[in-house]
């Protein structure tokens, strides 16, 4: 199939989708077209989608693409939609979630030496939202379980994948000059 | 939502009357180092440690004057202040004063502790501002899928095995010898299993024996997959039978939310 039949055929399944769509499943659809093509097909759709001035945009988000609106005009979305703005984590469960994700995979005893502080109702938090799962046992005295971040944690905060977090170093802010 | 307020409840005696307060968005010990440095515009390279001690102390002293149960953790806290002022007091001990070099600021590993979590602190402010981006924008709601749309068969016992068979005997025609077992147990492979699943929500079956090294890794993946089923962690799908078998996330469609 051409490229320019199939990427209206691809912006009408992203418009339906309920979670990002991702390559694997467009292919299972079109099993004729290789990987490239769907690819392909699919950069030239956001190049294009996106660089008209509309309310809505195709985002990079775990490992698929999504059709959101654009947050510029949440104001009137919501307005319309007669909702307020959904619950924000705690600090506290940022903070936490900041170590695992840039500590992972980790145990809750690594946790807390970083952030200084008790941090199991954080990640109790954290396990219920599913931003973060088990992912396995550390092989030390006493087996502490090992807790990373899950799929559903690259939805939640619009990332493409982890590689698109910035590195820590990034955050260094009082460190001045290195001595 | 709960917050980590200071007197996280370590004593867990004051039944009721436990204040829960939130000292101005500091919230355990290394957060009010940080805001310390920070108002006093303070080196963090060269800590007035004295200073910094006493205004410490100070804090504690306010928050216990209110009554709030102080965790563990400050208290520990207040007692690495002390012993590092103290070590500044000492004067420096004339064998190790020969390799200067060698004699290590007592302030160090508090000074790096404090550098690691502001970053943290830094990261999290990251992530507080996406979700607030992510607050703002809507997809298409979830609408009611037909159960025709996911008409799949579960897989059976015997479905199951024929599939291994399938997969340990193409594994033979490939590997005639066999080198020395990497030891391998089930739990590893649970773990593996659901690493994968993080990232991905359906997995085809053959796809976790192309790599095995020794006929063990098989038959490990294939009881680790077995265990997941039991936890209803993953369950098993076909198209139709005889089909490739799909490892997908959580319960079978219809008892999901």
């Amino acid at each position: 199939m051409d490229i320019n039949e199939l990427q209206p055929i691809l912006e009408a399944i992203i418009y339906v989708a309920e979670d990002p769509v991702n390559p694997e499943q467009l292919k299972e659809i079109f099993p004729d077209e290789s990987y490239e093509t769907i690819e392909t097909a699919l950069r030239k759709l956001m190049d294009e989608f996106n660089s008209r001035p509309g309310g809505m945009v195709i985002r990079e988000i775990a490992g698929g693409v999504r059709m959101t609106t654009r947050p510029e005009y949440h104001e009137h979305v919501r307005a319309y939609l007669k909702t307020k703005p959904g619950a924000r984590l705690s600090m506290a469960a940022l903070e936490t979630l900041a170590v695992i994700a840039y500590r992972q995979p980790v145990t809750l005893a690594e946790i807390l030496a970083i952030r200084g502080k008790k941090s199991s109702t954080a990640l109790k938090t954290l396990l219920e939202k599913k931003l973060v799962a088990i992912v396995g046992r550390k092989h030390v005295v006493g087996r502490p379980i090992l807790y990373g971040t899950s799929r559903e944690f690259l939805v939640h905060f619009g990332l493409k994948d982890l590689s698109e977090l910035p590195t820590l170093e990034e955050f260094a802010e009082l460190a001045g000059e290195q001595h | 939502m709960t917050t980590e307020g200071v007197p996280a409840s370590e004593t867990g005696a004051g039944d009721s009357l436990t204040l829960t307060l939130r000292l101005e968005g500091f919230e355990g010990p290394l957060d009010l180092l940080l805001h310390l440095i920070k108002r006093e515009e303070i080196d963090i390279w060269n800590i007035p440690i004295a200073q910094i001690t006493e205004q410490y102390l100070q804090y504690l002293q306010v928050m216990k004057d209110l009554n709030i149960n102080l965790a563990g953790e400050w208290l520990v806290m207040a007692a690495t202040l002390i012993y590092i002022k103290s070590r500044m007091l000492l004067p420096p001990d004339p064998a190790g004063a020969a390799q200067e070099e060698l004699v290590e600021d007592p302030r160090t590993e508090l000074v790096y502790q404090l550098l690691e979590h502001q970053k943290f602190k830094n990261a999290a402010q990251m992530l507080y501002t996406r979700q607030e981006v992510e607050n703002a924008v809507w997809n298409n709601p979830p609408r009611e899928v037909m159960e025709e749309a996911r008409e799949v068969v579960a897989v059976t016992l015997f479905g199951l095995l024929r599939a291994f068979h399938e997969i340990v005997k193409r594994f033979e025609e490939r590997h005639v010898l066999q080198v020395d077992q990497e030891e391998i147990s089930i739990e590893e492979k649970i773990a593996d299993i659901r690493r994968l699943l993080l990232v991905r929500d359906t997995i085809l079956f053959s796809s976790f024996f192309t790599e095995a090294p020794a006929k063990q890794h098989l038959i490990a993946t294939f009881l680790a997959i077995l265990e997941l089923v039991r936890l209803r962690e993953i369950w098993l799908y076909q198209k139709a039978n005889f089909q490739e078998i799909h490892i997908s996330k959580g319960k079978p469609s219809g008892e999901t939310a």
